[in-house]
């Protein structure tokens, strides 16, 4: 079993009844002669580290490898727990975990790519706040992130994720695109509305630069994992409410990629343009090399 | 792109910051490990294009020595690397060249001394997504990307060679995925590289080094 396009598997999805997650099992199992057993072993192994990364430096701050970065979950956590969080707890967690992956991964720690490791924190900050806001088992969780990884492969087949050929929008946005399907199916969402919210995002996110300040996968990294696991929610808000939008994912993930091939490349994880060449960065980039 | 995994979308499993200036650099120097049959006493990297401009804030360097020092992807060890190189006595060196731009931007050579006193010069690049491929042995230009088990043969380019490897992996049973013959020229030295479905075992080497064109069989195991 098979699918190259959205459009196919939400008609594998229609017409056999299955989820989003079940599909994406069958065709992993199908396409690489493997048991669900064993990938459900490997997809739990991916969410304890995710777990483990999302949640050391809300304790601890991490200083990252370039200095750029640090201590920044920790702040957010301390904030929430005093009670002064404005956007609630479900927000300013999937926030807060999502900016404490970035300081694992700034500081040479283990994280799992997701679909990149610039973008790490947006899948695993958007869930752990569902899980723990909503109770949720970890069984569970383990299925949307097959239902995450669809629309991941969907971008990968289809389009790009790779923030040197597409820009910021190809990693936080395809990542934000995953979460936002994976908590719509996570909080009772049909499979058409879980390609809504992934829809959503791209759309919102779309023409984001990738403009790493010195080139490194810290600043302004961390802050975007933070915007693309809110602006998944705010998708997945909207889609289980029942909007629905009218350019379906496929025809995003096109028009996504077609931005993203016609952005000068100094906008692509050059560090030539955009947060990049500021004068507050361009004066750090002196001191350090 | 070869058929994608959930597990490439979600993965790979890996120390920071950057999958191809960090995961796809261990990657490289894991594979030189093993072709090297571990035991290193001497390494000298040199780093080309981005790899030369951005790889201390990436750890580039970190992830080429654990990778050397036989670390996975994943190892939290890359981290310490540097000192646990020291404490195991393995001499490394970085050299950053700039000069040379005719190369794909993240490229490394690597310069090995084992504990025996054999020499290894092996090239690689990384991909993207973690992913690498070893573009040079010893100056040759080769192509693999340590996915599948592989048998790398150094042989003389001779008649015979190629069907010796073959009936040596058929007396044993292995499937051959890809097999692939990369010379200097005719009648000089040829590597051949087969790359396979499953593992290798060990009595393999020894098979194909009875050929006397046969000069040097690396087996690496995934």
């Amino acid at each position: 079993m098979d699918f190259k396009k959205a459009d196919e598997m939400l008609k594998i999805c229609e017409t056999k009844g299955l989820s989003i997650s079940e599909v994406m099992k069958q065709r992993e199992c199908s396409q690489f002669e493997t048991t669900e057993d064993e990938i459900i072993y490997k997809m739990k192994n991916a969410w304890n580290i995710m777990k483990e990364s999302a949640t050391t430096p809300t304790k601890t701050a991490v200083k990252s490898m370039g200095g750029l970065i640090g201590g920044e979950a920790k702040k957010l956590n301390e904030h929430r727990a005093k009670g002064k969080s404005i956007v609630g707890n479900v927000m300013s967690k999937a926030i807060t975990y999502s900016m404490a992956v970035l300081e694992v991964n700034a500081s040479m720690g283990l994280i799992v790519a997701a679909p990149t490791a610039g973008s790490s924190g947006v899948l695993p900050g958007v869930l752990l706040a569902l899980q723990e806001e909503y109770k949720i088992s970890d069984d569970r969780i383990i299925d949307a992130m097959f239902n995450a990884s669809a629309i991941g492969y969907l971008a990968m087949q289809n389009a790009t994720v790779s923030g040197a050929v597409g820009g910021c929008q190809a990693e936080i946005g395809v990542a934000a695109a995953m979460a936002a399907s994976a908590a719509t199916e996570l909080m009772g969402g049909t499979p058409r509305e879980c390609t809504y919210a992934a829809s959503t995002v791209l759309m919102n996110m779309l023409g984001l630069i990738c403009d790493p300040v010195l080139g490194l996968v810290e600043y302004p990294c961390q802050n975007r994992n933070a915007s693309g696991a809110a602006n998944a929610l705010v998708a997945a808000e909207m889609s289980l409410a029942g909007i629905t939008q009218m350019i379906p994912l496929d025809e995003m993930l096109d028009c996504m990629y077609a931005v993203g091939k016609r952005l000068p490349t100094d906008f692509r994880e050059t560090a030539k343009g955009g947060c990049a060449r500021t004068p507050s960065a361009c004066a750090l980039c002196n001191k350090h090399f | 792109m070869s058929n994608i995994s959930v597990f490439d979308v979600l993965g790979p499993n890996m120390i920071g910051p950057s999958s191809s200036h960090t995961a796809g650099a261990s990657s490289i120097a894991y594979l030189a490990w093993k072709m090297a049959g571990g035991n290193i006493k001497e390494v000298e990297f040199t780093l080309y294009g981005s790899f030369a401009k951005t790889y201390h804030g990436h750890g580039t360097d970190k992830a080429l020595l654990g990778g050397i020092l036989g670390f996975n992807t994943d190892d939290k060890r890359i981290r310490d690397s540097f000192k646990i190189a020291e404490d195991r006595g393995v001499k490394y060196s970085f050299i950053i060249n700039e000069e040379e731009t005719d190369v794909h931007p993240n490229t490394v050579d690597i310069h090995i001394i084992t504990a025996q006193g054999k020499a290894l010069d092996v090239r690689g690049e990384s991909i993207g997504g973690g992913k690498c491929r070893i573009v040079k042995i010893d100056g040759v230009p080769v192509e693999f990307t340590g996915e599948y088990s592989a048998a790398i043969v150094v042989q003389k380019d001779m008649p015979g060679v190629i069907k010796h490897i073959a009936s040596a992996l058929s007396d044993r049973n292995i499937n051959i995925a890809f097999m692939k013959l990369f010379r200097e020229g005719k009648h000089e030295r040829a590597y051949t590289i087969v790359e396979t479905d499953g593992s290798l075992p060990e009595d393999l080497k020894e098979a194909i080094m009875q050929n006397k064109n046969v000069e040097d069989v690396m087996l690496v195991q995934i």
